[in-house]
């Protein structure tokens, strides 16, 4: 028993430690956060933060943070558009928040409580302000593009057309993304089209497309996808960069690629809705979110890439070096932001349910 | 008299639950954004994608129900004619993984299905219509099982022993006895078996790996996408269809089970 007893005062000791070690490293500028209290809802993707960062927030303010996941974009609009409202954070993407600020949703952030917004990189900004002029409701907290992750044993010509994805060789090896934006804009763009096209002739033709291609898929997934590419059972998956850049990480055979066509480059921000009840401790979670070493171990968690200048600085070359990660302007140029549809967005639903139910 | 009172907190739990959420799905079919129309209804009606959609999922449903009978049967019978103590356990281990959760059975399946199987076999299986009928077989059989057992369990032994006096052999006995007098138990069955098949949507969700598409799936979607709030009606349109089928289900079988007042009926 005194054992027993002994041996959890030693783990419980060497855990505290290193607690303290990391929350020393982190804060050795002299950062520092005040004592605010209270609770802050936060609402995020799915395995989208490193939960001790969280652990750490909640020491350093004495917030008590309840984090709540979700799984799509419109998910979370139903959830904020919701009449009893929680949240006091959310980390919608690019056309979505385009979307609530029309609908007027969203409150300005304070920037003087967010001094570490400037760690944040000017082109990165330039790009967001696209759709939130000015990033006055938001702040890019991951972002990354959209291309095909290929097992390159099975896959042995390269990939660089979306064209690829309707090819019979790999007829049933083939994922595509479970999301009517990134689905219908990737046959957009191999189609030749705009990928915010407001054009209903080019989106039948891209449904057409897509339903031709259904027999040939292995199916639409989301996050399963990932673990059946690392696993070698696909060929071709339609997938986010970070991702991408996690299923690398587990088998080296498979490879990224942004098809010449030109693809989607997509940002998810930080916002704080106009119902929030802790608008302080929203924006000293922002604050935190934004510090260097905070936004350095948080995307090293994720895999996804961060916006963030100073902590790009910090990691090494196995993120930076690496074109999934951080891939180099030519690719950039060939990408769009999605941008929201408003009424049209009718259209890209009717042609999905039709795709869905082929 | 007095005793109603008992019945009080139920039927506030009737109003809550079941009523107002009803009335909640009539109100979004015909109110869009605040308008009374019923142009969406009629969007949806005159959709043929959606009624063979409908049909796919009757279809799916009937087999789903009839494999389960064909499998079910047997083994309630099996079972049945154990000894009470041995029977018990069985029947025990039969109904261990109905504990855990409905959702991490089917992730179970998934998993299996994808990784667990030789890579031919995978192949050929994975996402097809065949392995989400089989994962609906799998997660819907107790429900025929039990109730069969109990009907079975219940049967009079004598009225076996009568038959067999009066020179049936044990064929006829089981048909002109055994399985006439189990109808109940398999009216309930199917009720059980159908109705929850034909609003299945986990399943064809995570098995058919998004490709295959049945109602349930439909009205997810149509609930999920907000491009307007139009969607909500479609999906409330959807969901008026099912419950109507689903109550035009349950009369048939409550006519013909209505002569076997007796037996294991659940409903």
């Amino acid at each position: 028993m005194k054992k027993i007893a002994l041996f959890l005062a030693a783990v419980m000791l060497a855990v505290s430690l290193s607690a303290t070690a990391f929350a020393e490293e982190i804060f050795a500028n002299g950062d520092q956060y005040d004592k605010i209290g209270g609770e802050l809802n936060v609402l995020n993707w799915g395995e989208y933060i490193d939960p001790e960062l969280i652990q750490l927030f909640e020491e350093e303010t004495g917030v008590k943070v309840n984090y709540i996941e979700m799984l799509s974009n419109e998910e979370m609009l139903i959830k904020l558009a919701s009449p009893d409202c929680v949240y006091d954070l959310c980390f919608p993407s690019d056309y979505i928040i385009e979307k609530l600020i029309a609908s007027d949703m969203l409150l300005p952030l304070d920037y003087d409580k967010i001094p570490n917004a400037k760690n944040i990189a000017q082109e990165q900004l330039a790009l967001t302000g696209t759709f939130d002029p000015g990033n006055k409701y938001s702040l890019p907290y991951m972002w990354g593009t959209v291309g095909i992750l290929y097992n390159t044993e099975l896959v042995t010509e390269p990939v660089t057309s979306w064209k690829i994805l309707w090819d019979e060789k790999y007829a049933g090896q083939i994922w595509m993304y479970d999301s009517v934006r990134d689905s219908i804009g990737v046959t957009l763009k191999m189609l030749g089209y705009d990928l915010n096209t407001r054009n209903a002739d080019e989106v039948a033709e891209a449904r057409d497309a897509l339903i031709a291609q259904k027999p040939l898929t292995k199916g639409y997934g989301t996050d399963n996808t990932r673990a059946s590419m690392v696993n070698g059972k696909g060929a071709l998956c339609v997938i986010y960069s970070g991702d991408a850049f996690c299923c690398i990480d587990e088998n080296d055979s498979l490879a990224y690629a942004v098809p010449e066509e030109g693809s989607n480059v997509w940002y998810d921000n930080v916002i704080i809705p106009k119902t929030a009840k802790n608008v302080e401790a929203a924006h000293a979670f922002i604050n935190f979110l934004n510090d260097a070493n905070i936004a350095a171990r948080n995307t090293e968690y994720i895999c996804y890439s961060t916006p963030n200048a100073a902590a790009m600085d910090l990691l090494d070359e196995y993120y930076t070096g690496s074109e999934t990660y951080n891939p180099p302007a030519e690719v950039l140029e060939r990408c769009e932001v999605f941008h929201d549809l408003g009424e049209f967005t009718e259209v890209f639903n009717d042609a999905w349910t039709k795709i869905k139910a082929a | 008299m007095h005793r109603k009172v008992f019945a009080y907190p139920y039927i506030v739990w009737m109003i809550l639950f079941i009523a107002a959420p009803m009335l909640f799905i009539f109100y979004y079919a015909v109110n869009v954004d605040g308008v009374w129309t019923f142009a969406k209804c009629w969007q949806t009606l005159s959709d043929p994608q959606k009624w063979r959609i409908l049909w796919e999922s009757v279809k799916m449903a009937f087999n789903t129900t009839a494999l389960c009978l064909l499998l079910g049967y047997p083994i309630a019978y099996i079972l049945s004619n154990m000894k009470k103590s041995v029977a018990g356990f069985i029947s025990v281990l039969f109904f261990v993984p109905m504990w855990m959760n409905f959702v991490l059975r089917t992730y179970a399946w998934y998993a299996i299905l994808e990784y667990a199987l030789p890579d031919k076999i995978s192949a050929a299986i994975s996402g097809t219509e065949g392995a989400v009928l089989m994962v609906l077989v799998y997660n819907f059989i107790p429900f025929m099982v039990m109730p069969l057992y109990n009907c079975l369990t219940k049967l009079d032994r004598s009225l076996l022993e009568a038959a067999a006096d009066l020179g049936a052999n044990r064929f006829k006995t089981f048909t002109k006895v055994v399985l006439p007098l189990s109808v109940p138990g398999i009216v309930s069955g199917i009720t059980m078996v159908f109705i929850p098949a034909i609003t299945a949507f986990t399943v064809p969700a995570l098995i058919g790996n998004g490709n295959y598409h049945l109602y349930g799936n439909e009205i997810e979607l149509a609930f999920k996408q907000m491009s307007s709030a139009g969607d909500y009606s479609i999906g409330s349109t959807l969901s008026i269809i099912l419950f109507a089928l689903v109550i035009i289900s349950t009369m048939i079988m409550n006519r013909v089970d209505g002569s076997n007042a007796e037996g294991g009926t659940l409903l």
